[in-house]
């Protein structure tokens, strides 16, 4: 059995178009990287100042002054451009931006995102999280379905929202939903799961009309 | 031509109480010689507007651990649990701002501008207390600028008249906030004689850049 988090990251990679420009978020949304088919050529930008990030370096051969937004070391693939934060985030408020990729707290049944705060308890701040949102053509909500047994995708946010807007895809461990103006769609079920365990799993409603599909994933 | 000083006498220059654009993203970029000189002389109540303050121990975290900030401006803080058990406590003030926000308040100040309008934060705690202004249908925050005394900022070179080159993500905040200070502070990992930086190459011309720091020992 393969564990969450490379589940959701082999479902997300499906969603990343060739020729792109994509934002993947500290975490589980970096995974996705891992798991792009071969064929799909994509530019991957830190919003610290880099359009087209790469690999971790070999060990010994990092640059300090080449990093990802988490600080962590990476190199730069051909073709790769550096830029400054001014234009890091006027590609991703501008509609320059194909898709971002983050995790989340909740999502609720508007769409809506919460994800950078949890008041009295951890105030990291926002940092990208909201141009992101905002921002982005596309925003991929890539989250685990339930924090230790409590549903993440509610009626309402109770947590801070980071953007007022409807993001496009959840994908979890067990399903993918797609908010609609008429609430969230069930689309597919994560293998060997059923629309029950899903329903029981979400505390917002749910809206299931033919019989979702079995979750594709990329190969690993 | 720049004469170039020591970190010691930049640090001196920077009165306590001051307004700091600091440059660096999570250390990166980051002007950390300054940094080590403003510890060494116990600077105190700076506001430091900056993009977070890096890890306990690295580059503005020193001065958040050295209690030398009491305003901190930021779009993220949560790598350095130091500053949010200060902020807790009550010891350092801490505004919150989105990043994309935060370079566009500093641009706005640097570029002449009385402020932003941006669609980022709508809807979140981020509007509390801000006028907003409708634009075409869209709803958008007004944003007002954010300019410091002094911008310390770090860059790849600099030639002897100042111009600054930086490289891959150690530009992020310098060169806006080089724009947007009454007195500029760079301190370059080298500095060459003029002509070795291409015109073209120049991402802040140094007639706004106010002192050089000497380059390391």
């Amino acid at each position: 059995m393969m564990d969450a988090k490379t589940l959701i990251a082999r479902r997300v990679a499906l969603e990343i178009k060739p020729n792109t420009l994509v934002n993947l978020g500290i975490g589980l949304p970096s995974m996705v990287a891992n798991y792009l088919p071969e064929d799909v050529h994509v530019f991957f930008q830190a919003e610290n100042g880099v359009i087209g990030l790469g690999a971790r370096p070999p060990e010994g051969m990092e640059d300090p002054d080449l990093t990802d937004a988490g600080g962590g070391f990476i190199t730069a693939v051909p073709g790769a451009a550096s830029i400054d934060s001014a234009m890091s985030f006027g590609l991703i408020r501008g509609g320059h931006l194909d898709m971002t990729v983050l995790g989340g707290l909740q999502v609720d049944t508007r769409g809506y995102l919460a994800n950078w705060m949890v008041p009295g308890r951890m105030v990291p701040g926002m940092g990208g999280a909201m141009d992101l949102v905002a921002g982005a053509r596309h925003v991929i909500v890539a989250m685990q379905h339930t924090q230790k047994g409590r549903p993440k995708i509610v009626p309402e946010c109770t947590l801070p929202l980071t953007a007022e807007r409807r993001v496009s895809l959840i994908v979890t461990e067990l399903a993918v939903i797609k908010p609609t103006e008429n609430g969230l769609d069930l689309l597919e079920l994560a293998p060997g799961v059923s629309v029950e365990e899903v329903i029981a799993a979400t505390e917002a409603p749910l809206n299931v009309r033919d019989t979702p599909s079995v979750m594709k994933l990329v190969d690993a | 031509m720049k004469t170039a000083i020591k970190p010691e006498t930049a640090a001196e220059m920077v009165p306590d109480g001051a307004v700091l654009h600091i440059g660096g993203f999570m250390g990166v970029g980051t002007p950390n010689r300054i940094i080590d000189a403003l510890v060494a002389r116990n600077a105190r109540d700076l506001t430091v507007i900056c993009n977070d303050t890096a890890m306990p121990g690295v580059g503005i975290g020193k001065l958040v651990a050295a209690d030398a900030v009491s305003t901190v401006i930021a779009s993220h803080i949560g790598l350095n649990p130091e500053t949010q058990t200060k902020m807790i406590a009550g010891d350092i003030r801490v505004e919150l701002v989105p990043q994309g926000t935060l370079v566009e308040r500093i641009r706005a100040a640097g570029y002449g501008l009385g402020g932003v309008l941006t669609a980022t934060g709508i809807g979140t705690p981020v509007e509390d207390g801000k006028q907003t202004i409708d634009i075409d249908g869209i709803t958008y925050l007004v944003e007002k600028p954010l300019r410091a005394g002094f911008a310390l900022i770090a860059a790849r070179q600099a030639d002897y008249v100042g111009n600054l080159e930086y490289t891959l993500t150690a530009h992020n905040f310098n060169p806006t906030m080089a724009m947007s200070a009454d007195c500029v502070i760079a301190e370059p990992h080298h500095i060459v004689p003029v002509g070795v930086i291409s015109p073209d190459a120049v991402k802040t011309p140094g007639v706004i850049v106010d002192h050089l720091i000497e380059r390391a020992a």
